[in-house]
């Protein structure tokens, strides 16, 4: 498909064939794929929100379909609300809301001003960089519900958070960064202007006084870059020593304290070198690498925001024969609650009353509708479609399907390997050069003049730690990351890159990496003589009544223009119907044949009898067929190009997924993966995980689902999708934000390339100081030569990292279809 | 060269104030969000309001 024409407006997914909706923007007509995303563009522009198309610069989340239940009902009852927010001045109530969807400053300004048009709304504030908003509204003017209820429409998914401690507890952690990177900024600039004259007065002959003056104001001024802007890496070390193990704070410490103790008693003592601005240089660097590191795992988000996401906040109790909202830390065992058709379980329970069907996705990842009779079990988090049900808690709070999958993921991230593994290989190579050299260094002056020996050790500690080695491994990571990042990959930890560099093996989950995660009609085939919007709109009314995901899919492709009575369910075979007085039949081709009496044959050459159920639908009525509808979730455009991509760089891919095992093979064929294995739970993921771990393995997980996030969290390098569930990012090294799978080659292309620079950096480094060390020492080089030497070894070390971000951006693509399009409207 | 005893103190106060100032910012929220307040400049006042009220509020 060309990226232009079949891409949608809205979200700049690619249009299905033979679908035709249009939403009317501006005077045009401007394709979208679906119910949802029409709706959503025409909310925007119709509000004189029209701008946003022209300023974003990422495409939007796709729509969710038009919901036919209301979800945030609660949240226009008072004395609930009330119970859920914050006081402010003057009786008017604040609440923190998560925004899924929000995925750029354009995002942000919709939100803004969707929100600000209300009256009633004092003020707005929305993060973009933590996707959260605060609002502050007056609630005798505006209900809560409606102001959630326009940011759905705007096509962000509002997720009211209460109390949330953590945020404010993150934005103080981000300003203390950015204050300590501030204080090692202007301070290595300063050391650096008074390095080069101390360097080249040690060439033309200097003043000693003016020499002794510049050192000591040296000093002066990187005393707070040690103490104030190094302490996180000693309180890092500290932590890592009283765990009794070794973390990357280890040696950087001992590193920073060597050097600076060593400068500050040469300084003092007026003889030997100072290295001042290696010192802060150093600091400075990493914490810059840090920082980045730290804004990315923000964005992430934590374990709480995620069950924010999945549990709802409120449910709706009966006691006594009086139905009421209560919010959901108040349910308790043997409670009896109502869960009406599209909202969320807020505990485990059994069914009392109702028959209905619940999509357990997220928590098992198979894609089809339960059907939950009364007894059956169903769990928090989990979506009920069909009917109001009735249920009796059996678990709450931490005693929960869900919350033992989130209490599984912090044992896996506890019993997680490659953190440490990383970090002791760097921790150990590190400290082994250092330690060893300073050893022989000690041995040898103890026997050529041992009160000099202490002195010289000193100097040997700080001088294997000068600006190029220093600057090394930290430049080349924060050049990545930056690279990384504007290829729509952020990267929360940044020793990842270094594992992504060395994996070996993929394991994929199937529903939401590979596939889009979202039953859609693909392919519409007329049988009659129809158009297909006609037959799409024939199905779609037939089908509206049903909360099934094939009506689902229906909903959002075509219009339910007409009226449809005498719906009649038939489980597992299809729906009966008068639409426009027609009697239709939808479902398998046997269930619609027979409606016309015929056993009409069904001739479907491509059919392929081992596909899932839900990859064919037709619609007939007593004359026959009318058309055939392949519905599917939809597989990745990007997906065998990525496979293929992996497996050329040396990584074969594998499935282990929790959907059944037709519709896993089929995918697997259609991308090339010879390895997968179907039906697994969670637990069985991360065995299968821990064999190929076992077995020398570095293995990279790739999953969006609450079911995968303890598969993420024991992965050597583990890595999520830009619109997965939000527990599968916070468990994630690596987030493809702009869900795109073909970022993921590259990502480890560039991963690799890192590694090179590294390499190169640390070679580079070592044999200037190999070479020019013992040759200055015995009095070859020259003071000038050898501060050229040292200024000129540091800049080939930076501008070799920087070849990094260079190179992608020539690489850089002109990105995302539907950029053009914008600016084209 | 004795100038340099006065100039760098001199400068140093400078940077003193430089750090006191970004401090001083970064407190106040000024660095929180460096994206989304570059948008504002873009709105255009006289864009309508919704007339539309029936919109607001409409759960479909």
């Amino acid at each position: 498909m060309s990226a232009a024409g079949s891409s949608c407006f809205h979200c700049g997914e690619p249009i299905p064939r033979g679908l035709d909706i249009h939403a009317r923007i501006a005077g045009r007509d401007e394709p979208v794929c679906c119910h949802g995303c029409k709706a959503v563009a025409e909310f925007i522009t119709g509000a004189g929100l029209g701008d946003y198309y022209r300023y974003r610069d990422t495409a939007s989340t796709r729509a969710d379909e038009p919901q036919r239940s209301d979800r945030w009902a609660a949240y226009d009852r008072p004395e609930l609300v009330e119970r859920l927010t914050r006081p402010e001045p003057n009786g008017a109530r604040s609440i923190t809301v998560l925004l899924e969807g929000l995925r750029c400053a354009a995002c942000s300004w919709l939100a803004d001003k969707a929100l600000s048009l209300q009256s009633g709304v004092l003020d707005v504030s929305v993060n973009p960089a933590t996707a959260r908003a605060r609002l502050v509204w007056e609630p005798e003017k505006v209900r809560l519900g409606d102001l959630l209820r326009v940011l759905e429409h705007v096509g962000l998914r509002p997720h009211p958070l209460a109390g949330e401690p953590s945020e404010q507890l993150a934005l103080l952690e981000r300003r203390s960064a950015l204050k300590r990177l501030a204080v090692a900024g202007f301070g290595s600039m300063q050391v650096m202007m008074f390095a080069v004259p101390l360097y080249f007065g040690a060439a033309t002959g200097m003043d000693p006084a003016m020499r002794e003056y510049m050192r000591l104001v040296s000093m002066l001024v990187s005393i707070p870059v040690a103490l104030y802007s190094g302490w996180p890496f000693y309180q890092g070390a500290w932590l890592a020593l009283r765990a009794r193990s070794i973390s990357m704070d280890v040696p950087v410490s001992l590193g920073i304290v060597l050097a600076f103790v060593a400068s500050v008693w040469n300084a003092l003592t007026g003889h030997g070198e100072v290295y001042f601005d290696s010192v802060t240089m150093f600091v400075f660097f990493l914490g810059l690498g840090r920082y980045i590191e730290m804004i990315a795992r923000h964005r992430a988000g934590s374990v709480a925001d995620a069950l924010a996401r999945l549990a709802p906040m409120t449910a709706r109790r009966v006691r006594d024969g009086v139905t009421e909202d209560v919010r959901a830390v108040e349910i308790a065992v043997g409670d009896e609650l109502v869960v009406r058709s599209g909202e969320v379980f807020a505990a485990d329970g059994v069914v009392v009353e109702g028959e209905g069907r619940v999509d357990e996705s997220m928590l098992t990842g198979e894609s089809n509708a339960i059907a939950k009779p009364p007894g059956a079990p169903v769990q928090q988090g989990t979506h009920n479609l069909a009917a109001p049900l009735r249920v009796r808690v059996t678990a709450v709070a931490g005693d929960t399907v869900l919350s033992g999958i989130v209490a599984l993921l912090e044992r896996a991230q506890a019993e997680r390997p490659r953190l440490a593994r990383a970090a002791d290989r760097a921790a150990a190579w590190f400290l082994g050069r250092i330690l060893v050299g300073a050893a022989i260094v000690f041995a040898v002056w103890w026997f050529v003049d041992p009160s000099r020996a202490f002195s010289a050790t000193l100097a040997v500690l700080v001088v294997t730690c000068p600006c190029a080695l220093s600057l090394a491994t930290p430049t080349a990571l924060a050049a990545a990351t930056a690279a990384l990042a504007r290829r729509g990959v952020l990267v929360a930890h940044t020793d990842s890159i270094e594992t992504l560099s060395k994996a070996t093996h993929v394991l994929w989950d199937k529903t939401g990496t590979l596939t889009r995660g979202l039953v859609r009609v693909e392919d519409v085939r007329t049988i009659r003589d129809i158009r297909v919007a006609d037959a799409l709109a024939l199905a779609a009314s037939l089908e509206q009544l049903s909360e099934h995901p094939i009506a689902r899919a229906f909903a959002a492709s075509g219009a339910a223009s007409l009226r449809a009575s005498e719906v009649e369910v038939h489980p597992g075979r299809g729906l009966e119907g008068v639409v426009d007085g027609q009697r239709l039949r939808i479902g398998t081709s046997s269930f619609v044949a027979a409606l016309g009496g015929a056993a009409t044959t069904v001739d479907s050459g491509s059919r392929d009898a081992a596909d899932s159920s839900v990859s064919h639908v037709y619609l007939g009525d007593a004359q026959g067929l009318i058309a055939e509808f392949r519905l599917s979730d939809p597989l990745r455009s990007e997906a065998r190009d990525c496979i293929t991509g992996l497996a050329a760089l040396g990584l074969p891919s594998e499935i282990v997924s929790g959907d059944e095992s037709t519709a896993v093979a089929r995918i697997a064929e259609r991308c090339g993966i010879a390895t997968h294995s179907a039906r697994l739970a969670p637990r069985d993921k991360l065995e299968r995980l821990k064999t190929l771990q076992v077995a020398g393995e570095v293995v990279v997980a790739v999953g969006d689902g609450i079911n995968d996030a303890p598969l993420l969290r024991g992965a050597d390098v583990a890595v999520a999708m830009g619109r997965g569930s939000a527990l599968a990012q916070t468990s994630a090294d690596l987030i493809l934000v702009r869900d795109s799978l073909e970022d993921l080659p590259r990502a480890v292309e560039l991963a690799r390339r890192t590694q090179r620079v590294i390499r190169q950096n640390l070679a580079w480094a070592i044999a200037y100081n190999v070479a020019a060390l013992p040759l200055a020492a015995l009095g070859f080089v020259p003071p000038w030569l050898a501060a050229i030497g040292m200024s000129l070894s540091s800049v080939v070390v930076v501008l070799n990292a920087m070849r990094l971000s260079r190179g992608s951006r020539q690489q850089r693509r002109p990105a995302w279809p539907a950029n053009t399009q914008a600016e084209a409207a | 060269m004795e100038i340099l005893y006065i100039m760098i103190p001199l400068g140093l106060v400078l940077v003193a104030f430089g750090l006191w100032a970004f401090f001083w910012a970064t407190g106040s929220g000024q660095f929180d969000d460096l994206d989304s307040p570059g948008w504002t400049v873009l709105e255009d006042d006289k864009a309508p309001p919704p007339d539309d009220p029936s919109r607001k509020g409409d759960s479909r």
